[in-house]
């Protein structure tokens, strides 16, 4: 991506986020009472986030890989459900990958 | 000058409000150093920080852009991640009874952390302390620490070698883990792990996370109504107590 292209793409983003933020404050709360309007969120959310883990966590490229992000995944949700807070669950996930590429694997 | 409130409730959501902050602003490290390693400069990085503002869609427009995905795809992905802050507006707006400037500034504040705090607190004037506190708190915090993570990231070198890739991975999953409780969030957690992981061999990178976006769409539309349902998944009102962007 070029430096410009970059730009316009943090610019847009970033108005689009600011957009739905304010769009919340300004609408009647009455318009997002509905039931499928939340849920429909809800449910956005959780599987955007479920496949960038897919993403992050097992793409090369276009090719799917098991490599040293694989076990960091593990140990990550292993903290995850021990109720570890956010910033011990990623600094856990880097330090078992680090480890496992130091050791020549992955 | 005594700073804090004197109503006990407002002094609680004070208290809530700066420690939520320190956490929350404490990770920006982690997002300052995955955005430099994915390739966004130190200059957009800070942009993205300051006028996005909303953690979730700042790790997946890096993300995107890390994968080499496209300009359009990245802005998708962290426009439909920031859909929650507008329900979340939705929720504070009659809590804060604010106008002009101000309307402004609480709509930029408006992501997890302050509406979680807002919400937890017993009567409105201890929300409001708790939502201004909580959004400007981690605001400073948030942007100090991914401005440091970011100055350190440059002088890193090989992000691999570091384990950021996998350390990006683990922050999405941690940031999806407290939403899985209901089983319907549960049965589309399972549906974009196909989904995803079906079309990265056919498709440019970006497009996989949205084709997840549509089959939740598709989900949420069509999933029969019933009244348990309902209650398992109702985070409009309540989101996730916990600190987590």
């Amino acid at each position: 991506m070029t430096t410009t292209a970059l730009w316009a793409t943090v610019l847009v983003a970033s108005l689009a986020c600011f957009a739905l933020k304010l769009g919340g404050h300004l609408i009647p709360r009455s318009w997002l009472a509905s039931e499928r309007v939340s849920r429909v969120t809800t449910l956005v959310t959780v599987a955007l986030l479920v496949s960038l883990v897919v993403v992050q966590g097992f793409a090369d490229g276009r090719t799917l890989t098991v490599d040293a992000r694989v076990p960091a995944l593990a140990v990550a949700a292993l903290a995850l459900a021990l109720r570890a807070p956010f910033i011990l669950v990623v600094v856990l996930a880097a330090a078992t990958a680090a480890a496992l590429r130091a050791t020549g694997w992955g | 000058m005594n700073v804090l409130p004197s109503n006990p409730a407002a002094r609680a959501a004070v208290r809530q409000g700066v420690s939520v902050s320190v956490a929350t602003g404490l990770y920006g490290v982690s997002f300052g150093a995955l955005s430099v390693a994915a390739g966004v400069g130190l200059g957009p990085t800070m942009a993205l920080s300051l006028l996005m503002f909303s953690g979730g869609s700042q790790f997946a427009l890096i993300g995107v852009i890390g994968a080499a995905g496209t300009p359009v795809a990245a802005i998708a992905t962290a426009t439909l991640l920031g859909l929650r802050n507008t329900l979340y507006g939705a929720v504070v707006s009659p809590l804060l009874q604010v106008r002009g400037w101000r309307r402004l500034a609480a709509a930029q504040v408006t992501i997890d952390e302050s509406t979680a705090v807002a919400v937890a607190q017993p009567d409105p004037a201890a929300s409001r302390i708790g939502f201004w506190v909580t959004g400007v708190g981690v605001y400073v915090l948030w942007n100090a620490f991914v401005l440091l993570g970011a100055l350190a990231g440059d002088a890193l070198g090989d992000p691999r070698a570091w384990g950021l890739d996998a350390a990006a991975a683990a922050a999405f999953l941690a940031l999806v883990w407290p939403r899985l409780a209901p089983r319907r969030a549960q049965l589309v957690a399972g549906l974009a792990v196909v989904a995803t992981a079906a079309l990265i061999p056919f498709v440019p990178p970006g497009i996989p996370v949205l084709a997840a976006a549509a089959v939740a769409i598709v989900v949420g539309l069509f999933a029969p109504t019933s009244p348990d349902a309902a209650a398992a998944d109702q985070p409009e009102n309540e989101p996730e107590k916990e600190p987590v962007r």
